[in-house]
């Protein structure tokens, strides 16, 4: 096996060639006075340390914990979700959909990329590809088990297509033995691929 | 438009293949790339519509072949050639030669930090009352626009029922070719069965008024 293939070295001068391109267009689009240095740094310091799936993880937490939080949720998840300070972009008009011993929800978005950015941060490359877009609407089983989840066969799978702006957070059934624990602690079992619904929560034991 | 973005159903790309610890960002390059494209999106010279437009629309070779912020990059270098906000020369070059086109706004950071904690609401006060009810049966009405369109092809002349009115909403097919247009906006329920002739689950699409009729 090669350590360097030819594939490989395309792809290094594909990616310095894109280095080299949006370099020239940052300093283009400021010297045109369109961005400003701090916009951009300001972008990116949102989306790298204050927005993320422990937002997320939060919300189910407390939902899991809290009756009247879950049912301010289902009433109006933007406002219950906005209560822990966690909206804006892409975050707009969201929804909460329940999964449950006979139902499991998984979220798509079969033309482009829409996420629920303000509870989970920004997408993972699978959800943004083919592969995620194209099957997990006709074949949500099969795309589970690539996933390594299988449901039993009486689980009804309800796939949400985020084709306008409601965005949907998948809350994943509460694991087993984890009665009187923190919401704190209860966060640590959320992972995001469970509030997309291609993944569950932890058990306990995957975190002792 | 009908093209490779609307991708609902298709069988041929094989496995979903998640990268394990995925980085937030792969290169530096992309990282650019994301603040770029929501600054830019941020001085109000076009909306998410005519954004999303702008990729899907791309030449389908360089949309299949191109990764997800390339794709981004490509969408808005159109937009703002479209505009005369840049030139080819520049874009090739990095330097500014034409004069900047007049934007609405160019946020500074505490301006950006606002922008992104309030976002942009979708909903605008209704205009007349919802034609559809939870429950109602409905059909996907089975049209074809050249331009940009949410209705996925996979529901298009199926029927479903409605499950929920998420309210009155900006509608992308007008608001692509900047005008303003909302209507009634429903979260429809689909049998696989009916959609794709096989499978036991359900699924739900977020469909306007405009491209429903009752089944």
């Amino acid at each position: 096996m090669t350590s360097h293939s030819h594939d490989e070295d395309h792809d290094h001068s594909h990616l310095d060639e894109m280095d080299v391109r949006v370099r020239a267009l940052k300093s283009l689009l400021i010297a045109k006075g369109y961005v400003t240095e701090g916009a951009l740094d300001e972008i990116v310091e949102t989306y790298e340390t204050r927005i993320g799936p422990r937002n997320g993880a939060r919300v189910v937490a407390r939902a899991w914990c809290d009756p009247a939080y879950l049912d301010r949720l289902r009433a109006d998840a933007t406002a219950a979700i906005a209560e822990l300070g966690y909206g804006g972009r892409q975050g707009e008009h969201m929804r909460i959909v329940e999964n449950s011993a006979d139902t499991h929800n998984m979220v798509v978005c079969t033309l482009c990329s829409c996420y629920p950015w303000p509870v989970l941060g920004l997408p993972p490359v699978w959800y943004k590809s083919a592969p995620y877009r194209s099957r997990a609407v006709s074949e949500p089983r099969a795309v589970l088990a690539e996933f390594g989840v299988t449901l039993p066969r009486d689980v009804t799978i309800r796939v949400w297509d985020s084709t306008a702006e409601m965005r949907y957070l998948v809350i994943p059934t509460r694991p087993d033995g984890t009665q009187g624990w923190s919401e704190e602690k209860l966060a640590t079992l959320v992972t995001r691929d469970s509030m997309i619904g291609t993944g569950l929560a932890l058990s306990p034991e995957a975190v002792a | 438009m009908n093209g490779p973005h609307d991708m609902g159903g298709m069988q041929c790309y094989g496995p979903v293949i998640p990268e394990p610890n995925e980085p937030l960002f792969h290169a530096s390059w992309e990282r650019d790339a994301l603040a770029l494209t929501v600054a830019m999106g941020a001085t109000g010279m076009w909306n998410i519509d005519q954004s999303r437009s702008a990729r899907e629309s791309l030449p389908p070779l360089q949309y299949m072949s191109s990764s997800y912020y390339q794709i981004w990059l490509a969408g808005m270098e159109k937009l703002m050639l479209e505009r005369g906000m840049v030139n080819g020369d520049e874009l090739a070059s990095g330097e500014a030669k034409i004069a900047p086109v007049p934007v609405k706004q160019s946020p500074d950071r505490e301006r950006m930090r606002a922008i992104l904690a309030v976002g942009a609401s979708a909903e605008r006060p209704a205009v007349g009352i919802a034609q559809f009810s939870p429950g109602n049966q409905v059909r996907a009405v089975n049209r074809n626009p050249q331009g940009h369109t949410r209705l996925p092809h996979y529901i298009r002349g199926k029927a479903g029922t409605v499950e929920n009115i998420c309210g009155f909403h900006v509608f992308p097919e007008a608001t692509a070719l900047g005008r303003q247009e909302a209507g009634w906006l429903y979260t429809i329920a689909f049998s696989a069965a009916d959609l794709f002739g096989q499978g036991d689950h359900t699924v739900l699409v977020d469909c306007w008024e405009a491209t429903l009729e009752r089944a």
